[in-house]
C-alpha cells in the first residue's frame, strides 16, 4: 500500500533526475568520443556502435599552464568565498537583530545591488584597481569577488539570521554574552546550513568566472585561472571546442567534490545545533 | 607553492582580520554608555560589508547614472536620447518582452520547481543524490552549459541524423515528425533558452530549500497526521507557511537572476532571432557599440526594475519586526 | 620564381637585421623585460603564436605573455578605458582601427617601423589597411583570402559537372543541380556572437565582383548608402542562392542554424547532399580535420568565384589579424618590428593556416598545394580587399550581421532590413 502511495513521488523523481543527467551524460559521453563523430552522429549511437578515446582529456591535461591554472584558481576561489561569507554575516546580524534609523532603506539598497549588471562595473572598477597598483594580482580579484557576492550573501544570510528563534538569542544575552560572543557562539553556529550552501555557491561562481579574471588579471600567464587556460584551448575560429566537453569535466571536479563534503552540513547544521542546546 | 602559501594566508588572515576587528570594536563599545552604545554598534558590524559595496557596486553604478545622460564617449550631457534609444525601437520592445517572459517562466519554474524536488526528495531515502543531480549543472561553467544545450538543439535537416537529443527524440516519439531548427525562431527559441536556464539554476533553489525544509520541525508535521490530514494537505497548511521567508528570499534572487539573464542567451543565440534581453543588448551598447551612454541607460532600466522586489522585501521584513 | 627567392632572401637578411638591431636600449646586450599581446587565438594558433615570437625572446630575452580570448573587443575596450591595455594587440577587424587611433589609444608606428622599407616588401593595399589619416598605426601580420568556391573534384567528375567560369554560368548550374533535387550550395551562418558573417563576406564578394574595389570602398566608407543599387543587388544575388530552399543544403533554417565550421561537411557525406561551399582559406584546416581521409588538391580544391564583370575577376577579398601598439616600450617597440619581417611570419606560414602579405616570404614555405596556390592568388591580384565587415566601424559591423541572418529568414523584407541598417549607418560614421 505504502509503496504504491509512494510510486508518484518515485516517478517523478526519476523523471527529473533524468531529465536533469541526460545533457550530462550527453556531454560525458561526446567527451570521450573522437572529435569527428560528434558531428557525425549523435552521443546515444555508442550504445550501437562503440567507439571511444581518451585523447580528448590528455589533450586537455597536457595543455600549457593546466596546473597552474588550477593552482591559481583554488588560489583566488578560496579567500573570494571565505572573506565575502563572513563579513556578509556580520552585516546580516546587524540588519536582522539591531535596531538603527535607515534600517530599511539600506537593505532595500543590498537588494538594489543585486541587481547591478556586472559588465558595467568593469571600467570604473578597473580604474580603482589600476591606480591601486593591483591589477594582474590575486588581491584584485578576492577583493572584487567580494564585493560581488556580498549583496546576495548579505541578503540570503539575513533572511536566515532573521528566521532564528528569538529566546535562543535572548538567552545568550541574558547570559550575559555580549553581542560578539552571542553572534560567533550562537548565530553562526546556527547559520551553519544557510553559510554552507552560500559557500558553495559563491565558490563555484568564483571558479567558473571568466569575464572578471580576464579584465583585471590581464594576459599574465602566471596568474590565469583554469577558465582562462580553458578558453584558450579553442581557436578564434571555434576549432578545438571538442576539447571544452573534457575540459568542463575537469574543472568540475573540484566544485563537486567540495559540494559533497560540504553537503552533510545543509542537512545537520540546523538539526544539530538545536539539539546541542 | 609561493602562489598556495599566499592563499592560505589571506584564507587564514583576512578571516582572523576581520574577527580581531569586531571583537577590538565590541570591546570599544563596552566603554561607552548605553545609548551611544546603541547607536553606534549595528554601523560596526555593516562597516566592512558598505565599504565594500561602496567600492565595488555602489560608486560604479552611480558612475553609470550620471553616464546614462551623456552621449557615446560620456562627454556631452545629451538628455534622455539614450533612454529614448533604450525603449524606443522595435528591438528594445522585443528585448523588454522576452525581460518579462525571462521574469514569469524562468522565477515559477526555478522558484517551483526547487520547491517541488525538495519536498518530494525529502520523503526519499536516496534525497542526498536527487540534490546532487538537480545540482550538477550549478558546478558546469556558463561555456559548458551552453555547449551542452547547443547539442541538445541542435538541427540537421531531415534526411540526415540528428545529433541534437531534442529532434531525436520528437522525431523518434512523433510519426511524421519534421526536424526543427529550434533556435533560429521565435517563439521556441526563447522558450528553450528558459529552459536552459531553469535546468541550471533550479539546483540553487533545490538546495536552499532543502536547508530550509530541514529547519521545518517533523512533530508539527506529525500531529497534524495524527489528525488524519493527508500528505497535501501537511504539505500546504503547514510547510508551507513556514517556508514563506525562504520562498520569498529565493524568489527575489530569481527574479533578479532573471533581470540580469545574459550568459545562456548570449552563448547559445547572442541575441539573434528576436532573443534579445536587456542585459545582451547593454552588453552590445558597451562593447560592440561603444555606446557608454546607452549602455548605462540599460543598467538604470534594469536597477529600477528591482524597486517593486525592494518594496516587496521591505514589506515583509517590517511584517517580520512586527511580528516578533 | 629564381627572382623571387632572392628578393625573399634580401628581404629575410634585412628583417633579420632590423629586428637584431632593434630596440632603444643603447646596451648591446639583450633587451629583457616583457612585453604583453592580446589577441583571439587559441589551441593550434596559439602554438603556432608561440612559435613565431621565440626567436625573438632568444635573441632579446624579452618575455611574451600572450592573453587570448574570443571576446577581445570587450576586454580591449575594457582595459583600455580601465587604464591597463597591453602592450600589444592583434585585432582581426581593421574597422576598429579609427576610433583606436582617434582616441590616442593606439600608438602611431611611423617612427617605429621604417615604413619605406616596409613598402618594399608589402604591397600597398596591404599597408593601407592599418593607416588613419595616412598615418600607420596597424600591420598585417597574418591574412587569409577570402571569396573561393570549394569544392571535391571526385564528386563534379562523378555528377558530370564542370565549372563554369561566370557567376551566370554558375547560377544556371546551381538551377539545373536544384532541377535534379540536388541542392548546389553548403551554407551556414552560425557562429557565436558574430553570427551572419559568412553571409557578410558573400555579399561583400558579390558587389566586388560586378561593381569592383571603388564600389566596395564607397560603401564601406559610408560613401554610398545600403539601398545603392550596386549593394542592393549584392544582397538581392545572395538572397537568391541562401534563401532559396532548393539552392542550399537543408535551406534557410539550416543556413541559420548550422555553424560555419560545420557547413562544409555535407559536400563529403556519402552521398553528398551539396558541391560548393564559398569560404576563406582557412577552412581548408576544419575539413581535413573531420575528414582525415581527404588530399588536398584531389579531394578538396577550390577556384576563386568565378567572373561577373570581366574587368574585376581577379580582385581578392582578405582577411586578417593587424597588430597595432596600445604601450609604447621599447620591447613593444623590438616585437613590431620582428613581427612584420618576413623570417617571423614565414614560421607561422610553415605551420599552416596563415598567408602571409609579406612578399619576402617564399610560395616554397607553404605546407601543402592549397595554401601555396592561395599565396600566389593573393600576390597576384590586381587588386585586395579585406571583407567588408571587417572594415566597417563595429556598431554597423554587428548591425550587417544580424541583418543578413534578419535577410535569410524573412527575404520579403529586405527594404526595411536595408532601411534599418541605414539608420544605424547614421549613427555609426559620425
Amino acid at each position: 500500500m505504502r509503496v504504491l502511495r509512494r510510486a508518484p513521488v518515485h516517478l517523478v523523481l526519476w523523471l527529473v533526475g533524468a531529465a536533469w543527467l541526460a545533457p550530462v551524460v550527453g556531454l560525458l559521453v561526446s567527451s570521450l568520443r573522437p572529435a569527428p563523430d560528434v558531428a557525425a552522429s549523435g552521443w546515444w549511437t555508442v550504445l550501437r556502435h562503440p567507439a571511444f578515446t581518451l585523447a580528448n582529456y590528455r589533450d586537455v591535461l597536457t595543455a600549457q599552464g593546466l596546473g597552474v591554472g588550477f593552482l591559481n584558481s583554488m588560489a583566488i576561489a578560496a579567500p573570494a568565498t571565505a572573506i565575502p561569507l563572513l563579513i556578509a554575516a556580520y552585516a546580516a546580524y546587524a540588519f536582522a537583530w539591531m535596531a538603527f534609523p535607515g534600517r530599511g532603506a539600506l537593505f532595500a539598497l543590498m537588494v538594489m545591488l543585486l541587481a547591478v549588471p556586472l559588465q558595467t562595473t568593469l571600467v570604473p572598477v578597473l580604474r580603482l584597481l589600476t591606480a591601486a597598483g593591483l591589477t594582474g594580482t590575486f588581491p584584485a580579484l578576492w577583493l572584487a569577488h567580494t564585493g560581488y557576492g556580498l549583496p546576495l550573501a548579505v541578503f540570503l544570510l539575513r533572511n536566515f539570521i532573521g528566521g532564528l528563534p528569538p529566546d535562543v538569542l535572548d538567552s545568550a544575552a541574558i547570559d550575559g554574552a555580549g553581542a560578539a560572543q552571542t553572534f560567533f557562539r550562537v548565530v553562526l553556529p546556527l547559520s551553519r546550513p544557510a553559510v554552507a550552501s552560500l559557500a558553495i555557491f559563491q565558490f563555484l561562481w568564483v571558479w567558473n568566472d571568466l569575464l572578471v579574471a580576464l579584465s583585471y588579471l590581464g594576459g599574465r600567464p602566471s596568474v590565469a585561472p583554469l577558465t582562462v587556460t580553458i578558453a584558450g584551448l579553442v581557436s578564434s575560429l571555434g576549432s578545438g571546442w571538442h576539447l571544452l566537453t573534457a575540459a568542463a569535466f575537469v574543472s568540475m571536479a573540484l566544485p563537486l567534490a567540495v559540494f559533497f563534503s560540504l553537503q552533510p552540513y545543509f542537512v545537520r547544521g540546523l538539526v544539530a545545533g538545536a539539539v546541542k542546546d | 607553492m609561493g602562489t598556495l602559501l599566499l592563499a592560505a594566508i589571506a584564507l587564514a588572515g583576512a578571516p582572523a582580520a576581520s574577527v580581531v576587528y569586531i571583537v577590538a570594536a565590541e570591546l570599544a563599545l563596552g566603554r561607552l554608555a548605553v545609548r551611544p552604545r546603541r547607536a553606534l554598534r549595528p554601523w560596526v558590524w555593516l562597516a566592512p560589508a558598505l565599504a565594500f559595496v561602496a567600492v565595488f557596486l555602489v560608486y560604479p553604478t552611480l558612475d553609470t547614472v550620471v553616464l546614462s545622460v551623456r552621449d557615446a564617449t560620456g562627454a556631452a550631457w545629451i538628455g534622455l536620447a539614450n533612454y529614448a534609444f533604450a525603449l524606443g525601437s522595435r528591438d528594445a520592445l522585443i528585448a523588454l518582452r522576452n525581460t518579462v517572459i525571462w521574469l514569469v517562466l524562468f522565477t515559477g519554474l526555478v522558484v517551483g520547481g526547487g520547491l517541488g524536488i525538495a519536498a518530494l526528495a525529502e520523503r526519499v531515502r536516496y534525497d542526498a543524490a536527487v540534490r546532487g543531480i538537480v545540482f550538477l549543472p550549478m558546478a558546469l561553467s556558463f561555456t559548458a552549459a551552453g555547449v551542452i544545450w547547443k547539442f541538445v538543439y541542435e538541427f540537421r535537416p531531415a534526411g540526415a541524423p540528428q545529433i541534437g537529443l531534442l529532434n531525436a527524440v520528437l522525431g523518434a516519439a512523433v510519426p511524421g515528425f519534421e526536424p526543427r531548427a529550434w533556435l533560429v525562431g521565435p517563439p521556441w527559441n526563447t522558450l528553450l533558452l528558459i529552459a536552459a536556464g531553469v535546468w541550471t539554476w533550479v539546483g540553487f533553489a533545490t538546495v536552499v530549500f532543502a536547508a530550509a525544509l530541514k529547519a521545518v520541525p517533523a512533530e508539527i508535521a506529525e500531529a497534524a497526521r495524527v489528525d488524519g490530514a493527508g500528505e497535501w494537505r501537511v504539505f500546504r497548511q503547514i510547510t508551507l507557511p513556514l517556508l514563506g521567508p525562504t520562498t520569498g528570499a529565493v524568489a527575489t534572487a530569481m527574479v533578479i537572476t532573471a533581470l540580469k539573464v545574459f550568459d545562456v542567451v548570449y552563448v547559445m543565440t547572442s541575441g539573434n532571432f528576436d532573443t534579445d534581453v536587456l542585459a545582451t543588448r547593454m552588453y552590445h551598447a558597451l562593447f560592440v557599440d561603444q555606446h557608454l551612454g546607452r549602455a548605462a541607460a540599460l543598467a538604470v532600466i534594469l536597477l529600477a526594475a528591482t524597486v517593486p522586489v525592494m518594496a516587496v522585501n521591505l514589506r515583509r521584513l517590517r511584517r517580520e519586526a512586527a511580528a516578533r | 620564381m629564381a627572382r623571387q627567392r632572392r628578393t625573399a632572401i634580401v628581404f629575410v637578411a634585412a628583417a633579420m637585421l632590423l629586428a637584431a638591431g632593434g630596440g632603444d636600449s643603447s646596451a648591446a646586450g639583450k633587451l629583457g623585460g616583457t612585453v604583453s599581446v592580446l589577441g583571439t587565438w587559441g589551441g593550434s594558433e596559439l602554438d603556432s603564436f608561440n612559435a613565431m615570437v621565440k626567436p625573438f625572446e632568444d635573441r632579446t630575452g624579452a618575455h611574451v605573455e600572450f592573453q587570448g580570448t574570443r571576446d577581445l573587443t570587450a576586454v580591449l575596450q575594457t582595459r583600455i578605458q580601465g587604464g591597463n591595455p597591453p602592450d600589444v594587440a592583434a585585432l582581426p577587424n581593421p574597422g576598429a582601427l579609427p576610433l583606436l587611433a582617434r582616441s590616442h589609444a593606439l600608438k602611431p608606428l611611423g617612427r617605429v617601423l621604417d615604413m619605406t622599407q616596409l613598402a618594399r616588401q608589402y604591397p600597398s593595399t596591404w599597408l593601407d589597411i592599418g593607416r588613419v589619416g595616412g598615418e600607420p598605426y596597424a600591420i598585417v601580420v597574418k591574412a587569409a583570402l577570402k571569396g573561393l568556391v570549394w569544392y571535391d573534384p571526385q564528386t563534379l567528375a562523378a555528377e558530370h559537372v564542370t565549372l563554369p567560369p561566370t557567376w551566370a554560368g554558375m547560377l544556371a548550374l546551381t538551377d539545373r543541380l536544384a532541377g535534379r533535387g540536388t541542392s548546389a550550395w553548403c551554407l551556414g551562418l552560425g557562429s557565436g556572437a558574430t553570427s551572419g558573417w559568412p553571409a557578410t563576406d558573400w555579399i561583400d564578394m558579390l558587389l566586388l565582383r560586378a561593381a569592383g574595389p571603388a564600389a566596395h570602398d564607397a560603401w564601406v566608407r559610408h560613401k554610398i548608402g545600403w539601398d545603392a543599387a550596386p549593394v542592393r543587388q549584392a544582397w538581392e544575388q545572395f538572397g537568391r542562392i541562401a534563401a532559396n530552399p532548393k539552392d542550399v543544403y537543408g535551406g534557410p533554417p539550416a543556413v541559420l542554424a548550422t555553424d560555419f565550421g560545420d557547413a562544409p561537411f555535407p559536400m563529403f557525406t556519402k552521398p553528398p547532399r551539396c558541391l560548393f561551399h564559398l569560404q576563406a582559406t582557412f577552412i581548408e584546416a576544419i575539413i581535413q580535420k573531420q575528414f582525415s581521409w581527404i588530399r588536398p588538391g584531389i579531394d578538396l580544391a577550390f577556384v576563386p568565384m568565378p567572373r561577373i564583370a570581366p574587368q574585376y575577376a581577379g580582385v581578392a577579398q582578405i582577411a586578417g589579424d593587424v597588430f597595432g601598439m596600445f604601450h609604447d616600450t621599447p620591447q613593444a617597440r623590438a616585437l613590431m618590428r620582428y613581427l612584420v619581417s618576413a623570417e617571423a611570419q614565414a614560421i607561422w606560414v610553415k605551420r599552416g593556416g596563415a598567408l602571409s602579405p609579406n612578399k619576402g616570404v617564399p610560395l616554397d614555405a607553404y605546407p601543402d598545394v592549397l595554401s601555396r596556390r592561395a599565396a600566389e592568388l593573393l600576390v597576384r591580384a590586381p587588386a585586395a580587399r579585406f571583407g567588408a565587415g571587417d572594415m566597417m566601424p563595429p556598431e554597423m559591423t554587428a548591425a550587417f550581421y544580424k541583418g543578413t541572418l534578419d535577410y535569410v529568414a524573412h527575404p520579403d523584407q529586405l527594404r526595411a532590413i536595408l532601411a534599418r541598417l541605414e539608420a544605424v549607418a547614421r549613427d555609426a560614421y559620425k
